[in-house]
């Protein structure tokens, strides 16, 4: 029943052969199997980083044991394929994840190979910034331990790594204080992207998290409206809370996904927020993970699959957020989810990271086919002219070219590779790799 | 009450997940299983995820004669036990075991005959306690013969008759047997069969037989739509069965 797709469903492709694991004892040799290698973590990433077309997967969900746990320092060690849910599930109500992305399905190997960020980045980075040391496997050195101290190099070349280093076989990380599940929330309506980053810059000192949603669908003079939302842990108990969803979770059929009424979704979740502003106090789960709600949303989208497009550029460019909003308005693709965050200045230890100081947006799109690959296009145009980079995990299409302007440590990467893993990923932003072709 | 736990074949996809049950309820845990470093990283998850205490002890459970050794161990560390799990078995290739008498009676041994042998010395210490439960992983496969798979049902259906049987000596003395039955589980037991819809993940059935131990019943289909789709099974006529080629 497992299928082996990652969170967009595009691009489809097949492994030769998936492997599941459920022992770091009983790790077969990479060395054995006649095709590249690649982990699977959950395949949570919405591109093709996941995939390995006609190669081996090793599926490290059953790698899912603790292995350590420090409950007055809070540092945690497990074994990789342990997602964000289960450490949240043992670790409240004293300890909660040092920095989590919008879903809690995620494993540890995933959250290191894509150095992931929250919405915490301003305060603390990415998830590579809490992790003290974790143990590779490789198909030619076999097991090494790596720490800022200890093989600092593939220390820092695994995170944001996209898992071509070698097999994580399990991690220790860093977890923060908390004072339990409830999270004290605000949202702010805006009316343009001005107001948004005055409220990120004068949330930034006093908000743990802040992001925002925003209204993809309008034109015009409403460009650029959306909510605003910020929150801190709360030691306070439960409270109803009756206020909209942090961000929406869809919960429609296919053919839904249309302009006319995502636009209608849009204009309906920008003004059930009545007031200008809300507080709430609601559960982790209700602010981190909205979209956990719905199993499986992704299937939302149909056979044809979709594309996220993140990208990051200086703050002092900001005003790219407008210009690649008005150039979703002017085209024909529908966007069906965008989601603005100002990153700070914590900077990873991870090579190829994505997070650096700046601002962010993210972009959901209905797989249109050329269309949409063209406007994406367009897109990476905007990011060379701004200093812009493209998130490698939400990607299924840049070229190689833009993947090597934006990321130009790649070469360096290439020195830290397994040479029995590669990825669909890597295969389509490095053709030019030597042999490794 | 702090429950003390004994599981037999502890690094099975199953018992681990049950395992984990136990140890969020901060049980004490004696586990035995062959591989030592898989019997280390379960013990050592099982203590991060709360269990009080974690026993363990390395055997193959094929070796009858370590059998008594390991009950009194597992009896006497925190002075009595409250539930014994057997978990422990293998899936043995069909074809196989249709020619190769070693690997025919390695498939008997691990999936009946050390049951049956565990069964009785801890039907012995429960019976002298007075108390306890002990709970044995069954097969839907034993319900009926199959083409693909009779000598593993056979032993499943076996283990059962012999639950019943020793459900019925223990009754005077307050012990309760449970017989578990568990359809298709996503387990590193099936991981080379082609997966369908009726596949359950080891979470839910660990949490199933979980529950089996700490509910008051003597035999439960995990899940329990099971003892529908067995009823059936079983009813279907001989003729008619041999042309569904399970
Ligand atoms: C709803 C949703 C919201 C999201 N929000 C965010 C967000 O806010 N911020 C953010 O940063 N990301 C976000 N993501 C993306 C997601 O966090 C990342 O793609 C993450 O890496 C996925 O982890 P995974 O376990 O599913 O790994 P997979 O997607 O299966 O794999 C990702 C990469 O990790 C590698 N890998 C996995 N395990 C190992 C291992 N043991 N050893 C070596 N390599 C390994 C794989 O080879 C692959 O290259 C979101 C995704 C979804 C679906
Ligand atoms: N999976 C299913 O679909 C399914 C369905 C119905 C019933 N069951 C039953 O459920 C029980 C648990 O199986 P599972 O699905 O969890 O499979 P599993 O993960 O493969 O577990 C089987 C366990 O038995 C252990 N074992 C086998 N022979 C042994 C021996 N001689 N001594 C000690 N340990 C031994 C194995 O140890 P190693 O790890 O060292 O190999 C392994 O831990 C079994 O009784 C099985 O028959 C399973």
């Amino acid at each position: 029943m497992n299928s082996y797709t990652s969170w967009g469903r595009y691009p489809r492709s097949h492994p030769a052969e998936v492997v599941p694991l459920s022992w770091i004892s009983r790790i077969p040799d990479f060395n054995q199997f006649s095709h590249p290698v690649l982990v699977y973590g959950k395949g949570r990433s919405y591109g093709d980083t996941c995939l390995n077309d006609g190669g081996v997967l090793l599926d490290s969900s059953g790698l899912d044991r603790f292995i350590q746990f420090d409950t007055h320092t809070g540092v945690l060690r497990c074994e990789s394929g342990v997602t964000l849910q289960s450490v949240l599930r043992l670790s409240l109500p004293d300890w909660f994840l040092p920095v989590t992305p919008g879903t809690q399905f995620v494993t540890i190997g995933g959250a290191i190979a894509n150095d992931v960020h929250g919405k915490n980045h301003h305060r603390a980075g990415s998830f590579g910034c809490h992790v003290r040391s974790f143990e590779l496997l490789r198909s030619d050195k076999g097991r090494v331990f790596c720490s800022p101290e200890e093989n600092k190099d593939l220390f820092a070349a695994t995170i944001g790594g996209l898992g071509l280093t070698g097999m994580i076989l399990w991690a220790e990380f860093q977890l923060k204080r908390a004072s339990g599940p409830w999270i004290e929330c605000e949202q702010i309506r805006f009316e343009k992207l001005d107001t948004f980053f005055e409220l990120s810059a004068a949330s930034d000192e006093n908000y743990e998290y802040t992001v925002a949603w925003l209204d993809c669908a309008s034109a015009g003079h409403k460009l650029g409206r959306g909510i605003f939302i910020r929150g801190n842990h709360s030691s306070a108990g439960p409270q109803d809370s009756h206020g909209p969803l942090p961000l929406p979770g869809f919960e429609a059929p296919e053919m839904l996904i249309s302009r006319p009424t995502v636009r209608a979704f849009n204009w309906a979740y920008f003004n059930s927020q009545f007031r200008e502003s809300t507080r709430n106090r609601v559960h982790y789960e209700k602010f981190f993970y909205p979209l956990d709600r719905v199993a499986e949303w992704n299937r939302l989208y149909g056979q044809r699959g979709f594309l996220q497009y993140q990208f990051v550029v200086p703050y002092q460019n900001r005003e790219v957020v407008a210009e690649v909003l008005d150039l979703i308005a002017r085209s024909r693709e529908v966007c069906t989810l965008s989601v603005l965050k100002v990153f700070g200045s914590v900077s990873s230890p991870g090579l190829l990271s994505f997070p650096r100081p700046g601002v962010t947006l993210a972009l959901d799109f209905p797989y249109q086919g050329q269309p949409t690959l063209d406007l994406c296009e367009r897109f990476d145009q905007v990011m060379k002219r701004n200093g812009g980079v493209v998130y490698p995990a939400k990607d299924a299409r840049m070229s190689a070219e833009s993947f090597q302007t934006y990321f130009p440590q790649w070469k360096e990467l290439s020195n830290f590779l397994d040479p029995r893993f590669e990825s669909d990923f890597w295969r389509r932003v490095t053709p030019t790799n030597g042999n490794r072709q | 009450m702090t429950r003390r736990v004994l599981i037999l074949g502890a690094t099975s996809g199953i018992a681990q997940e049950t395992s984990r049950c136990f140890a969020a309820e901060h049980a004490k845990l004696f586990l035995v299983a062959r591989d030592p470093q898989k019997l280390a990283a379960v013990a050592e998850d099982l203590k991060v995820r709360g269990a009080e205490a974690v026993e363990t002890h390395q055997a193959d459970l094929n070796a009858y004669s370590d059998h008594p050794a390991i009950i009194n161990r597992a009896a006497s560390v925190w002075q009595g036990l409250d539930a014994a799990l057997i978990a422990h078995g293998s899936l043995p290739d069909q074809a196989l075991v249709e020619k190769d008498s070693l690997v025919l009676r390695d498939a008997l041994d691990t999936n009946y005959f050390s049951a049956v042998s565990l069964s009785m010395h801890l039907a012995t210490v429960f019976e002298a306690q007075r108390s306890g439960v002990l709970a044995i992983i069954g097969s839907v496969a034993g319900d009926r013969g199959r083409r693909s798979n009779y000598v593993y049902g056979s032993a499943k259906a076996a283990i059962a008759t012999f639950a019943a049987g020793l459900r019925l000596r223990l009754l005077p003395a307050g012990v309760k047997v449970v017989l578990i039955k568990p359809g298709w589980v996503s387990t590193p037991m099936t991981e080379h069969l082609p997966q369908n819809f009726l596949y359950i993940s080891a979470q839910k059935a660990g949490r199933g037989v979980y529950q089996a131990i700490t509910s008051p019943t003597s035999v439960v289909y995990l899940p329990s739509y099971w003892k529908w789709i067995m009823a059936i099974i079983r009813s279907v006529p001989e003729p008619i069965f041999a042309k569904l080629k399970l």
